[in-house]
């Protein structure tokens, strides 16, 4: 039995890794039933009419993609599909490249042109700074977009001037920017704010979401694919959810195995 | 020297802070057109930070290949890659950096196909360090542990969807963990945080906190 509590963590690591790649070997699909804070954003999205203004801050880099940017793809093709403008932007160094694919490759999809439809601003340091600048003056904040465009008499930003003028904003973060939106952005400027985070930080949005402070939320890899169950379109936040399934049962039964084990030693001596 | 170093530093925190302090609760058009210029004063300046940080990775990092510390080798690694990234990135796809940025360029590409996979597996390998960590040392010695263990086994299949096959009440009591003693233990915790944060602050625009000042002061 103490052999058993040692084990080599390698054994541990080959299960693991098993639990992960069987299921995606030997697909199956399991329920997936969208939670109350992640239908607040969709609803918000969907009560939008033709031509609103929805800015999408991909605060994330390469490390969080798995998490976030299927949540990134999902909320483009909901904003696309009903006619929204959509204004994207970063505060993370490392978005820029996956926050300007995502919103490309979707766009295109549903034939939107860029400059009219939808508009990538880039990366701007600061982060609380860059909230309060963009809420006094956008074109303040970001005179030009990514791609060196200059951003005023823009058509995708006609009507806009600060952030009070989006019609929502979500905030897609893999750090501390949500608060930040919250405190900075939402609180001084009065907009709609969503959120979605990385599930380690789910935790911590809970008491912005009971005080409305945030209108929903997508958590992990599971609030990517409750809103890809929403939209009708599964893709690989649902095929996702299987080995992140399996690896949950698999922790779990570690850990009562784990405790049983060292209770019966315990117990023995 | 230490009116130049000391003084004059804490001046401007104690006139910065108190006036925009004051410039939140005045809605007069000159004072936001303050806010405006003070903030792409921060932008600016925030931008500067990048080569701080530059310098101090790359004297880091150079100290332990001078001193060859054990994994010196792996601090060449930094310069090999951050040099690549710079060069690449300052060429700009035979534009130059002076031009804006050019698509599909080779910047892109080790983008897509060094940082993205990099990072991704950086991030994944924690699954196999918590299930490790899980099985070896999680253990119900306590009350207070057991009470964790349970909620921890609760939230872990109430948050996947194979919790609801396995009992339909393990999503719903997963939630109210999230929604009530989590969400009461979280704003206990920010609370306190923000208080800290304001004293703090305080203590900056009045010359008592100094330590933003270097010199252990």
């Amino acid at each position: 039995m103490e052999r058993l509590l040692k084990i080599d963590r390698r054994i541990i690591f080959v299960f693991v890794a098993a639990a992960v790649t069987i299921p995606l070997l030997i697909k199956f699909d399991l329920p997936v039933i969208a939670t109350k804070e992640v239908r607040g954003i969709y609803d918000k999205i969907d009560s939008l009419s033709e031509g609103s203004h929805v800015l999408i801050a991909f605060d994330y880099d390469p490390a969080s993609k798995e998490e976030l940017q299927p949540m990134a793809i999902a909320l483009l093709h909901h904003c696309f599909k009903n006619n929204i403008k959509v204004i994207g932007m970063t505060l993370n160094p490392g978005g820029t490249g996956l926050a300007d694919s995502a919103i490309t490759e979707v766009g295109n999809e549903y034939g939107r042109k860029y400059k009219e439809d939808y508009v990538f601003l880039g990366y701007k340091t600061g982060v609380e700074l860059v909230m309060i600048n963009m809420g006094e003056n956008i074109y303040s904040a970001f005179p030009k977009d990514f791609k060196g465009n200059a951003t005023t008499d823009m058509p995708a930003l006609k009507d806009v001037q600060s952030l009070q003028d989006f019609d929502f904003v979500v905030d897609l973060a893999s750090g501390s920017s949500i608060e930040a939106w919250i405190a900075f952005g939402k609180e001084k400027y009065n907009f709609d704010l969503g959120a979605g985070c990385t599930a380690v930080i789910g935790p911590d949005m809970y008491p912005f979401l009971q005080s409305k402070q945030i209108e929903g939320l997508m958590s992990g890899l599971k609030g990517a694919a409750e809103y890809e169950t929403l939209i009708n379109r599964k893709s690989s936040a649902v095929a996702g959810m299987s080995p992140q399934s399996v690896v949950h049962v698999l922790v779990v039964f570690f850990v009562i195995f784990g405790n049983t084990l060292y209770f019966m030693t315990r117990r023995k001596k | 020297m230490n009116f130049f170093k000391r003084t004059i530093p804490l001046i401007i925190a104690f006139i910065m802070g108190i006036m925009m302090a004051f410039q939140y609760y005045v809605p007069h058009e000159a004072s936001q057109s303050l806010l405006k210029v003070v903030t792409r004063w921060g932008i600016t300046i925030a931008g500067f930070a990048v080569f701080i940080g530059a310098y101090s990775l790359f004297h880091l990092h150079w100290n332990k290949i001078k001193r060859k510390v054990p994994g010196w080798g792996y601090s060449t690694f930094v310069f090999f890659g951050a040099g690549i990234t710079i060069i690449f990135g300052l060429y700009n796809g035979g534009e130059f950096f002076l031009h804006d940025k050019q698509e599909g360029t080779m910047f892109d590409w080790m983008y897509f196909n060094v940082q993205v996979p990099a990072g991704a597996t950086m991030f994944s390998i924690l699954a196999f360090f918590m299930a490790s960590a899980a099985y070896r040392t999680f253990r119900a010695r306590t009350s207070e542990a057991t009470i964790l263990l349970i909620a921890a086994v609760i939230v872990m299949l109430g948050r996947v969807p194979v919790g609801a096959l396995i009992w339909e009440f393990l999503p719903p009591i997963a939630d109210w963990i999230m929604s009530v003693p989590n969400m009461a233990a979280k704003r206990g915790i920010l609370i306190g945080v923000s208080i800290g944060a304001i004293a703090t602050s305080l203590r900056i625009i009045f010359g008592i906190e100094r330590a933003y000042l270097g010199g252990g002061d």
